[in-house]
């Protein structure tokens, strides 16, 4: 059985799905389970990998039952506000100094093509980062 | 880019003092980047600036002289951008260290300009608690008040003096407005009483905590933010837009390359026929043969070569200076980055290596943009692989001699195809070598890319100028200096020893015992004693080997020369030819390039690694294609 780690593209994708819709847990299963009954046996391995997803996701929630989020997985016009920096200190503090502290809201604007490196307004400036340095900035559970 | 930089220290001597008399008066303007130091720095020394680099260290400095009212005059030094003191980059160190009086060559600066944006003030007030906890007199200038005024902002100088206990003053550095409180403050910046500030200063490494400090300073003064710069956006929107963004940046591209090798070229051929036609006239007015010589054929002639190209250069730095003060280039930098990413570089990488193409001195100057050091040093490592236009004459020789010239696939000639496989081929190269360099020596994290976007502003005639300027100065510098010297050292090997007081055969000059000594090394990539002359002259820059090669073989040396590709033909194979030009391709025969990059990375070490690596692979490359072919 294949139990590769799996792609985060993948993740965000669905994560994505479930938020939009504004559904919880439950329902995330419930849309894995359409999914299941979709998908075709030859596919298994595709289907293992998503529940084992599902495992993950459980785990890593916060306290208040909501993921904790990072700035690529706001959409445009959408803003959220920033929580911690998942990266070592001296990168940290760089992203500190240039506005990106715990508190800030940050909003996201044009980008490269292809969406990396993607602009994000924060502190009354724009800073451009690349997807991997965004996805280590972690947001404060919306209090929707 | 940083602005400057100064080849004086091509030499190993100690670096004068930077200040010439060190009971002078200095003060440092400090800030954020983006906070326009650098145009206040332009508005108040105007011409009275130089460029020096702090000894042992890269970074840069300039210095220049403000003339106050009655025959007084004080120094200004204009530091790096950073957004803290804490020592953690070496920009910060330097600035760190030239406040506290520990920079050797400086003596301790007796007051600060602080140059905030003042669009922006909350985020750059930051920057206040840990330079007003210095103790050393300081004006606090809030920049772009203009900017700030059109966009319904509002800041209150005296308010905030009030606060910070310092003075405050609200000036427009580009328009000149509010300038006189500037002066005013230089002119007795030492008298400035030192009142209380109603604000405690925060602990100034706690970086929440300074943040929420100028947040408070910036409410206590009636600091209203102004809108968001409504034509930025609307800007960004076009030239950030997924379709037209990647275009515009393509026509951009298109641009600076036109400008290297068609826009500059009326004005290169100028420049050349000036020199011939003033090279006969003093000619002609010489009647001492040796004198005559020396003047036409060593010196004016060699440095000739080298004047040609300040228009082509000239003309690069205009463009990047347009793209980098409207603030273009940091747009151009982010589209770049993903294609950068590839080979281990960044976005900021991509202006940089443009520039290579037309020269790689005033691109090893510009990666000054790239703050992170390991991707600064693999951009400055591999810009010489990039075909730079002195290599074109030895390409245009090599090709014409022997590459037959016919049609290889429609409209595309043999010759033709030959040439963009060597720009192919030094571009494969420089990618090879980035990919090597920064997953060995160089590797560093992908994601150290954090560019901030500063609002696009028109760029104004003073600081381009003054930009233009400086790099002529520093160019002319070199051709006298550097170039010069060997130019004289070349004409003088061609020429000594003299027999019966007549200059010798080429064979038996210094120059030719010399070609004979090193045939022995250059034999297995197919070459013999004369185009060994050739590659030795052209150290001292590629384009030489042409004209050494004419003196050679004495007949009239230019690339599209029939004797001299009659002569070739005789003397080398057609693999030879090819290995030739591999040779050219991949080695490091310019020391200008050496000695910029000597400059650039505060050492010899980089540019001994860079020279040995070029020539090594330049070497094995052409024994392959000479015994391969």
């Amino acid at each position: 059985m294949d139990i590769r780690p799996v792609q985060s593209e993948m993740v965000y994708a669905r994560n994505e799905v479930a938020r939009r819709i504004g559904l919880g847990f439950q329902m995330q299963m419930a849309i894995a389970t359409m999914m299941l009954q979709e998908v075709d046996f030859k596919q298994t391995r595709f289907v293992i990998r998503l529940k084992m997803q599902m495992a993950f996701k459980k785990q890593a929630r916060t306290k208040t039952g909501e993921m904790a989020r990072n700035l690529t997985e706001l959409k445009r016009g959408e803003h959220g506000v920033l929580d911690r920096i998942d990266l070592p200190e001296e990168e940290a503090q760089r992203l500190m100094e240039i506005g990106f502290l715990p508190g800030h809201t940050v909003t996201p604007a044009h980008s490269a093509p292809g969406g990396d490196p993607r602009v994000f307004r924060v502190d009354g400036t724009e800073v451009a980062l690349r997807r991997e340095t965004a996805r280590k900035l972690l947001l404060r559970p919306s209090a929707k | 880019m940083g602005d400057c930089h100064d080849c004086s220290a091509i030499t190993t001597l100690p670096p004068p003092p930077l200040i010439p008399n060190t009971r002078q008066r200095v003060v440092a303007i400090i800030g954020p980047p983006n906070s326009g130091k650098s145009t206040l720095f332009n508005r108040l020394t105007g011409l009275r600036q130089k460029v020096a680099n702090f000894p042992g260290v890269t970074v840069e400095h300039r210095m220049g002289k403000v003339k106050l009212d009655p025959g007084r005059e004080v120094f200004v030094v204009d530091l790096p951008g950073v957004y803290s003191l804490n020592p953690r980059t070496e920009d910060e160190k330097v600035t760190h260290d030239v406040l506290l009086g520990e920079m050797k060559g400086i003596p301790r600066p007796e007051a600060v300009l602080l140059v905030l944006d003042s669009t922006n003030l909350s985020r750059h007030l930051v920057l206040a608690a840990p330079i007003l906890s210095l103790g050393l007199p300081t004006l606090v200038i809030l920049n772009m008040a203009d900017d700030l005024l059109r966009r319904g902002g509002l800041a209150d100088p005296l308010e905030l003096s009030e606060q910070l206990g310092t003075p405050v003053a609200l000036v427009s550095a580009a328009k000149g407005q509010g300038m006189e409180k500037v002066l005013q403050f230089l002119d007795g910046a030492t008298a400035t009483p030192h009142k209380p500030a109603l604000m405690q200063l925060p602990v100034i490494q706690d970086i929440p905590k300074c943040r929420a400090w100028a947040a408070k300073v910036g409410d206590q003064s009636k600091y209203h933010a102004p809108a968001p710069p409504i034509w930025t956006r609307r800007l960004d929107a076009i030239f950030l837009h997924p379709v037209l963004g990647p275009l515009i940046f393509a026509l951009v591209v298109y641009g600076v390359f036109w400008t290297i090798f068609f826009g500059a070229d009326p004005m290169m051929n100028a420049v050349d026929s000036l020199r011939e036609a003033s090279g006969q006239w003093m000619g002609s007015m010489i009647h001492v043969e040796w004198i005559r010589s020396l003047l036409v054929d060593g010196i004016w002639s060699g440095v000739g070569a080298v004047v040609k190209f300040l228009p082509q250069i000239l003309l690069l730095f205009l463009f990047i200076g347009v793209l980098e003060d409207s603030g273009y280039l940091a747009r151009a930098a982010l589209i770049a980055d993903r294609t950068m990413a590839r080979v281990g570089l960044q976005g900021k990488s991509f202006i940089p290596l443009l520039s290579a193409y037309a020269c790689a001195v005033p691109a090893i100057m510009a990666t000054r943009t790239i703050e992170n050091k390991r991707d600064r040093i693999a951009t400055i490592l591999i810009a010489p692989f990039m075909t730079c236009s002195a290599r074109l004459p030895i390409y245009i020789l090599v090709i014409e001699t022997f590459i037959p010239k016919r049609r290889v696939w429609h409209f595309l000639d043999s010759q033709v195809a030959a040439f963009i496989g060597l720009y192919i081929l030094g571009f494969a190269m420089a990618v090879l070598t980035a990919r090597v360099l920064k997953s060995t020596v160089l590797k560093s994290g992908r994601s150290s890319f954090i560019l901030e976007m500063p609002a696009y502003r028109w760029p104004t005639l003073r600081s381009l100028g003054l930009r233009l300027l400086d790099r002529s100065k520093v160019f002319m510098r070199r051709a006298g200096t550097v170039i010069l010297g060997v130019a004289i050292i070349v004409w003088a090997l061609s020429y000594l020893p003299l027999s019966g007081g007549k200059p010798p055969a080429i064979a038996e000059s210094f120059a030719g015992q010399i070609g004979h000594v090193v045939e022995p090394v250059i034999h297995p990539l197919g070459f013999n004693w004369k185009i060994g002359i050739g590659l030795i002259t052209s150290l001292a820059a590629r384009e030489v080997i042409v004209s050494t090669l004419g003196t050679i073989y004495g007949v009239e040396g230019g690339e599209h020369s029939q004797g001299l590709q009659e002569a070739l033909r005789h003397d080398l194979t057609p693999a030879g030819g090819a290995a030739l030009l591999v040779f050219f391709a991949f080695a490091m025969q310019c020391m200008s390039t050496l000695a910029v990059v000597r400059r650039e990375t505060g050492g010899w070490r980089w540019p001994a690694i860079q020279f040995a690596y070029m020539t090594g692979v330049a070497y094995v490359c052409a024994f392959l294609t000479f015994h391969l072919l």
